[in-house]
């Protein structure tokens, strides 16, 4: 059994349905990339499987047990976590307080000092301005902070939304290979991204939106290969 | 919080020594005042219960973020809830340790029933929400005379019983060591324990789990959400906890007083308790007990010297003393904003900004 299992998941804003219906499945471990235009849903869909937003019919099961209605407070205590889009870091905190905030849900003392290293590790830019006000961060470096305070509530299903937004190439280049270490860590990831190239080249799997929809699903490089894929999304 | 102490060069001898030389200096305040007149000890009691308001106040708006407009109306509620239960008016005399955390529960459920339909608002709209809040219960308590009388309507309750125990009561005057001790005097060592108090379960709540949580709050509901903190809970727990010390210091008001009335609870008093905590320093408990005490005691001093430095100058009394302060009072406000926007005293996370924000220029 999967790690994440979405069935017939719909969610709507008032009336207008924003996700219709969609299934997905991400395994223990997994790389899954989600991709679709501005719009499609993508960021409707994290929310809800982060539980920021209610869905209004379909399940979600996680680790074989329904997680469809649980608040975000509730599944971050699981192991889920999520980084918004748009980064949404403390902009008055430090660096280091950030980081603390993401072990909200902890107390073992010990254990967040050594994540604390472990993700300076990960991100050694972090490290340098660990005493420096969040807001003053440059995009690359407030998304590296907003990945990396989501680690430190020890996730084991890494929800992101939009990693490469508005960042500069190199920069995006620096947050793919972090994904990819995580990955290796063992960490599932479900990675949302308007950049279909980068993600697919990322992922194991790959799932397109269109309007709420998933129209597409299959093997990361199948997609990168696919005319379809290639004349939506990589503007060939 | 505790950052003049510890991160001042002073050793902690030193800094024991000051807070021992501070505590005397509180202790025979009211004595040195008294020489003045009893009134500056009066003045200085209120100036007390405005800094138990300031930091009410502070927790819902300096740590969680959450501007409201209509905090006196908890007082109120405090208020009345004394009044009501030790006067004639019920014929109740129930002791003030009874009383007090009565109060302080049923200004708290008010404020649960002001947070829970106000959870998603923010900024502006919640202002606003807060504001009519305050109106409404001050428009209660000004009506509700009628069929049943349980306010008394405008006239207020009186002869509300002091402080006692036992035999002990804080409104009456007394010799102790030879000293003359007057009901205030008795009241301003009460109220001083009490913001003692109050402040130590402010720097405790400021460095708990509950207030990272509220900070996390202020600075991003979506990301605070996303690292486990319920925001419902932590949002409605400080509207509970601010509105519980305004309930105290209502309580506390009305024994002093002896006499409440709606007229005390009025829109003005709820900005004044706001400026307090916006010119003191947002979200710093010391800042805060400094603005409650500067607001409080300047716009006295004013009124002690306003009319005779006219009646000295110009012979007569050109413009009232009142308007007068008012004019300073809201000059004062604008050059704060202009050149300290943090308040006296800022926290840190505001100081940063701050700073920031001047870099960036």
């Amino acid at each position: 059994m999967a790690l994440l299992e979405v069935k017939g998941l719909e969610v709507g804003y008032g009336g207008i349905s924003a996700v219709r219906g969609i299934d997905l499945a991400v395994e223990e471990g997994e790389l899954v990339a989600l991709i679709g235009a501005n719009g499609a849903g993508k960021t409707t869909t994290l929310k809800a499987l982060a539980g920021m937003v209610p869905p209004s019919r379909g399940s979600v099961h996680y680790d074989g047990q329904s997680i469809t209605r649980l608040p975000s407070y509730q599944l971050i205590r699981k192991g889920i976590a999520l980084v918004p889009e748009g980064r949404g870091v403390f902009t008055r905190l430090t660096v280091e307080e950030n980081l603390a905030m993401g072990a909200y849900i902890r107390d073992d003392r010990a254990g967040i000092r050594a994540d604390l290293e472990r993700i300076f590790g990960l991100f050694p830019r972090l490290k340098e301005r660990r005493a420096q006000v969040a807001g003053t961060l440059s995009g690359g470096e407030q998304q590296m902070l907003a990945i990396g305070r989501a680690m430190m509530s020890r996730p084991r299903l890494l929800l992101l939304d939009e990693p490469s937004m508005g960042l500069a190439p190199l920069m995006v280049q620096k947050i793919f290979e972090v994904i990819d270490a995580i990955s290796k860590d063992g960490v599932t990831i479900l990675l949302v991204e308007q950049n279909a190239k980068l993600a697919l080249q990322a992922a194991a799997r790959g799932y397109v939106m269109e309007s709420g929809e998933i129209v597409l699903a299959d093997a990361a490089d199948v997609l990168l290969a696919s005319t379809q894929v290639r004349q939506a999304y990589l503007g060939e | 919080m505790m950052s003049l102490f510890r991160d001042g060069a002073s050793s902690k001898q030193a800094s024991r020594a000051a807070i021992v030389l501070i505590a005397l200096v509180l202790i025979a305040l009211p004595f040195a005042l008294a020489q003045a007149g009893t009134a500056w000890v009066r003045i200085t009691n209120l100036a007390i219960l405005f800094a138990l308001l300031s930091l009410g106040l502070n927790i819902v708006v300096g740590f969680a973020g959450l501007l409201d407009l209509g905090y006196i109306a908890f007082y109120g509620v405090g208020a009345y809830c004394y009044a009501l239960l030790a006067s004639p008016h019920f014929g109740l005399h129930l002791p003030f340790w009874v009383i007090l955390p009565i109060g302080a529960a049923v200004a708290c459920l008010f404020g649960v029933l002001l947070g829970a339909p106000t959870l998603k608002l923010r900024g502006d709209y919640l202002a606003i929400v807060t504001l009519g809040f305050g109106e409404i219960i001050r428009i209660f308590l000004n009506n509700l005379s009628q069929p049943l009388n349980i306010t008394n309507g405008p006239q207020g309750v009186t002869l509300i019983d002091p402080f006692r125990v036992g035999s002990f009561n804080f409104s009456k005057p007394e010799q102790w060591f030879g000293l003359a001790v007057s009901g205030p005097i008795k009241y301003y060592y009460l109220l001083l324990v009490v913001l003692v108090l109050v402040m130590i379960v402010n720097v405790r709540l400021q460095d708990s789990r509950i207030g990272r949580a509220w900070v996390a709050i202020r600075e991003d509901e979506t990301a605070a959400q996303a690292m486990g903190i319920n925001t419902r809970n932590v949002k409605l727990l400080a509207f509970a906890m601010g509105a519980s010390f305004g309930g105290i210091a209502g309580g506390m008001f009305a024994a002093m007083q002896g006499f409440v009335s709606p007229e005390s609870f009025v829109l003005v008093e709820s900005i004044m308790v706001l400026a307090m905590v916006v010119l003191g320093g947002m979200g710093n408990i010391w800042g805060v007990v400094l603005g409650a005490i500067l607001l409080s005691f300047v716009p006295e001093l004013l009124r002690y010297t306003v009319e005779p430095f006219q009646k000295a100058v110009f012979g007569k009394t050109l413009i009232e003393p009142e308007v007068i302060r008012m004019l300073l009072f809201g000059l004062a406000l604008v050059l704060m904003m202009l050149y300290r926007p943090a308040g006296l005293w800022p926290s840190r996370t505001r100081r940063r900004e701050l700073a920031r924000a001047k870099r960036a220029r």
